[in-house]
């Protein structure tokens, strides 16, 4: 384990840095393509929601709806509310631990 | 940095406080994820771009393979590329100050230069390099913050961190969501990913996600 957090840092640093530091290096062009910059702007949006099932409704490899769905629909409602990202961050680990404990 | 007007530090330093808090968040997820208090904290530093730490973090606790992992996290930096190809020619920096340049090329500094268009180009290059520092030091003393305060607390679900992680990441997808289209985008790739979870080794449905991004973006619309 210890490895691999080492290995998923180092590499994640050193790669996430080249990215950044290749766009200050290459000329405009070279990222031109329009399909490529659409399916870009789209990434973030499928990783991120991804990611939410992830850690919202897995465990392992099975989809499992427990406490923290309860703190997922509250993140959403604050979200609807435009509250900003701390309080929805709390309000949904409250929800969750407060929903853990009630078993 | 000449002609520094009050309304371009005041915004710049506002968004940088507001994101840096965010760190909180991010240290405390890592180190439920398994991360030690110091790696955490060598996050902030080097990695230093609040999404892919959280995709790095999220895919190692999902269980999910290093590759998978650093993968998520490179794809979602991409971002940064192209935040640097519009910066460059605004900045026009060379050597030592273009690669902290290149470190502090996020979201929010480009998002703040690209936003003082109004004020000029001096107000510009003040927007994204207090904004970009500002979210630096910030984001770093509130992950190591974050960090120290999840390892007091021990047990993640008792705390609810459990459920904060993905509502994180909620908090990061809901801003990106502007137009219906993104809405589908982000349903799709919500629904998509629960469809493959039973089918896919823990952490590879995360990375796979990315084919509905191929599959919105290829057309033109």
């Amino acid at each position: 384990m210890t490895t691999v957090t080492w290995i998923v840092l180092g590499a994640t640093s050193a790669l996430c840095f080249s990215l950044k530091l290749l766009g200050h290096l290459v000329p405009e062009a070279w990222l031109a393509n329009p399909r490529l910059q659409r399916i870009n702007a789209l990434v973030p949006i499928s990783l991120l929601s991804a990611l939410v099932v992830a850690q919202g409704v897995v465990v392992k490899t099975h989809l499992v709806f427990d406490h923290r769905l309860a703190g997922l629909a509250v993140a959403l409602a604050a979200l609807f509310a435009k509250a900003p990202f701390p309080v929805v961050v709390v309000a949904a680990a409250a929800t969750s631990a407060f929903v853990y404990h009630l078993h | 940095m000449s002609n520094l007007t009050r309304s371009t530090v005041r915004d710049s330093l506002s968004v940088a406080l507001t994101v840096g808090t965010y760190g909180v968040a991010f240290g405390a997820a890592s180190v439920a994820a398994g991360f030690s208090v110091l790696q955490s904290c060598l996050f902030s530093l080097l990695t230093f771009t609040g999404a892919s730490q959280f995709a790095a973090v999220g895919v190692v606790s999902a269980g999910g393979p290093a590759a998978s992992a650093i993968a998520a996290a490179a794809m979602l930096g991409t971002r940064n590329t192209l935040y640097g190809i519009q910066m460059a020619p605004l900045l026009q920096v060379k050597g030592i100050r273009r690669v902290v340049a290149a470190q502090v090329t996020i979201d929010e500094s480009t998002g703040v230069a690209l936003s003082q268009a109004p004020r000029g180009i001096a107000a510009m290059r003040e927007g994204f390099w207090i904004t970009g520092l500002g979210v630096f030091l910030f984001w770093n003393i509130f992950t190591l913050a974050g960090a120290l305060g999840a390892r007091a607390l021990g047990n993640p679900a008792s705390w609810g961190l459990d459920a904060a992680v993905p509502a994180a990441f909620l908090g990061l997808l809901w801003p990106r969501l502007q137009t219906n289209f993104l809405r589908v985008v982000a349903v799709s790739s919500m629904a998509f990913a629960m469809l493959v979870t039973p089918w896919l080794p823990a952490g590879l449905p995360i990375i796979t996600t990315v084919v509905v991004a191929v599959v919105f973006g290829w057309r033109a619309r």
